[in-house]
């Protein structure tokens, strides 16, 4: 290998050496909602199942659902669904090679931020 | 396969060697999601905790159950290749290995669950 100094190389500063910015957050938040939300889609694909199987079994998953521990997971859930739908969007204009000017990606941050909540907002209204 | 140049055979393939295919699974289906979610949620989100006569006749219409068992099938999938990137990044060797192939077990278990059920509530 060309590469021959590889113990004694410079290493760029771990993550917590920087300063934590309005982009690096909204872009930590995106994995977390995105890995998050499997424990609301296991929900509903339990719920679905029991539906299936009958109305005992229904009420069961219904009840756990729509209880208070139940309610917390779903608000949770459709605020993480909501943020990562928008953060997905943001990667998309990313994608295109658009939005990486620094003012540009602040406002894209507040607009995740902001329209995720007010999406929440709106699901509980309309559900 | 002597007609085959090394340039030919490295061009797009990067590291990965299936080069951004990866990368394009996950534009694909996050547009799919982003169709599929809202009809989702407003589909399947008036449906809890109402009785169980009236879930089982609303998703035995088409188009709730047809948007149930898509999101549940392209959700899963998108779930199953973003959370291998995430345990790409922090995880290696056997670790890694055993990580992803549960998710992988996990995500097409989930996924057929999900479509077993709606299929049986809307057959």
């Amino acid at each position: 290998m060309a590469d021959v100094n590889r113990g004694n190389r410079p290493l760029s500063p771990h993550l917590q050496i920087y300063r934590p910015q309005l982009t690096s957050i909204t872009s930590i938040l995106t994995r977390i909602s995105g890995n998050a939300l499997l424990l609301g889609a296991l929900l509903a694909v339990w719920w679905f199942l029991a539906a299936a199987s009958g109305p005992e079994h229904f009420a069961i998953a219904d009840g756990f659902i729509t209880s208070w521990f139940g309610d917390l997971i779903m608000l949770g859930s459709t605020w993480a669904l909501w943020y990562h739908a928008l953060a997905g969007v943001r990667h998309l204009i990313w994608d295109t090679g658009r939005g990486f000017e620094l003012q540009t990606a602040e406002t894209l941050g507040w607009a995740v931020i902001i329209g995720s909540v007010v999406m929440t907002i709106f699901t509980l209204i309309v559900v | 396969m002597s007609f085959l140049t090394d340039r030919k055979r490295a061009v797009g393939m990067g590291a990965s060697h299936v080069g951004t295919h990866h990368h394009w699974s996950m534009t694909v289906s996050s547009v799919g999601l982003l169709i599929l979610v809202p009809l989702f949620v407003f589909t399947f989100g008036p449906m809890l905790g109402a009785p169980h006569a009236e879930v089982a006749a609303f998703f035995a219409r088409p188009f709730p159950a047809i948007v149930a068992a898509l999101t549940f099938v392209v959700g899963f999938m998108h779930f199953k290749n973003g959370v291998q990137v995430a345990i790409e990044d922090y995880t290696s060797g056997m670790t890694r290995k055993i990580l992803i192939i549960a998710m992988i077990c996990l995500s097409y278990g989930a996924a057929a669950t999900g479509v077993f059920a709606v299929a049986r509530l809307a057959l």
